[in-house]
């Protein structure tokens, strides 16, 4: 087994142990710490897979920003600790999820899809190559997700408002 | 033995599933909102695997524009949050039933 391999198993084992954690743990900080390690986990596979950049904007938007506000709003609302028992969904949620999991894999498994990466050249997965193709082909989408983003800074502020004076 | 696409696309498949069970069995409204994150990004996962394996930045450009949309996502979902444990000083989804059948 070579040190890539090596690498990548160790990863995904840790990866899942964080991802489990996310889910079961039964304290909603805990929960956001095990969710920022998952996150610098994916961030360090993109780097394997040679997309350092989106590998950087993942540590700063999600493991920066987006954690940063889970964690201010746990805070500011501070919710009872400790969820109540679960009762009979634990396991039917369980279940379901596993059938999801059984029906994918075998999907995914399969021989025909490629084992070797194209070989990278050397701007691949580089912010240049990357805004080429941004501000190329992609750049009517670029722009409704800055209209999106617009959007939802405008409604963030409408819902967490306190209400109208009457 | 070498690692190829499909071990990434299982392992992206079994985060999924992780993210499917937060979602259908907890009862805190913030864990379901993360849980939901956790399933974008074994999608992201699975959209730079394939880049990779063939070759092509387009799948990194459509993960950038799905980081777009799960920080809007994030927002709105948590001022929603904001704005339900004001009226209902709660967080369990269960108590939420005003337009339950």
């Amino acid at each position: 087994m070579d040190i890539e391999s090596l690498i990548f198993y160790l990863l995904a084992t840790l990866l899942l142990i964080a991802s489990l954690l996310v889910v079961f743990l039964r304290n909603v900080v805990h929960c956001a710490m095990a969710l920022v390690t998952a996150l610098l986990l994916i961030a360090v596979l993109f780097i394997i897979l040679h997309a350092p950049m989106i590998g950087v904007l993942q540590v700063i938007i999600y493991a920066g920003a987006i954690m940063v506000l889970f964690l201010f709003v746990i805070m500011f609302l501070n919710p009872a600790v400790l969820e109540q028992q679960r009762g009979i969904w634990w396991g039917f949620g369980t279940i379901l999820a596993s059938l999801l999991a059984g029906l994918l894999i075998p999907l995914l498994g399969r021989d025909e899809l490629p084992t070797d990466p194209v070989a990278a050249t050397e701007l691949f997965g580089s912010p240049e190559m990357l805004a080429k193709s941004l501000f190329n082909e992609f750049v009517l989408p670029f722009e409704i997700a800055s209209v999106l983003l617009l959007v939802a800074i405008i409604g963030a502020v409408v819902l967490a408002k306190r209400g109208h004076k009457s | 033995m070498i690692v190829g696409l499909q071990h990434y696309l299982i392992l992206s498949a079994v985060i999924f599933s992780i993210g499917v069970i937060g979602v259908l069995i907890r009862r805190n409204l913030i864990v379901i909102l993360m849980s939901i994150e956790l399933m974008l990004n074994a999608v992201n996962l699975t959209f730079i695997a394939f880049s990779r394996y063939l070759g092509s930045t387009d799948g990194q450009v459509i993960v950038f524009f799905v980081m777009a949309v799960a920080a809007a996502e994030a927002v709105i979902g948590l001022a929603i949050i904001i704005s339900v444990f004001r009226h209902r000083q709660t967080l369990d989804p269960q108590e939420m039933q005003l337009l339950k059948w």
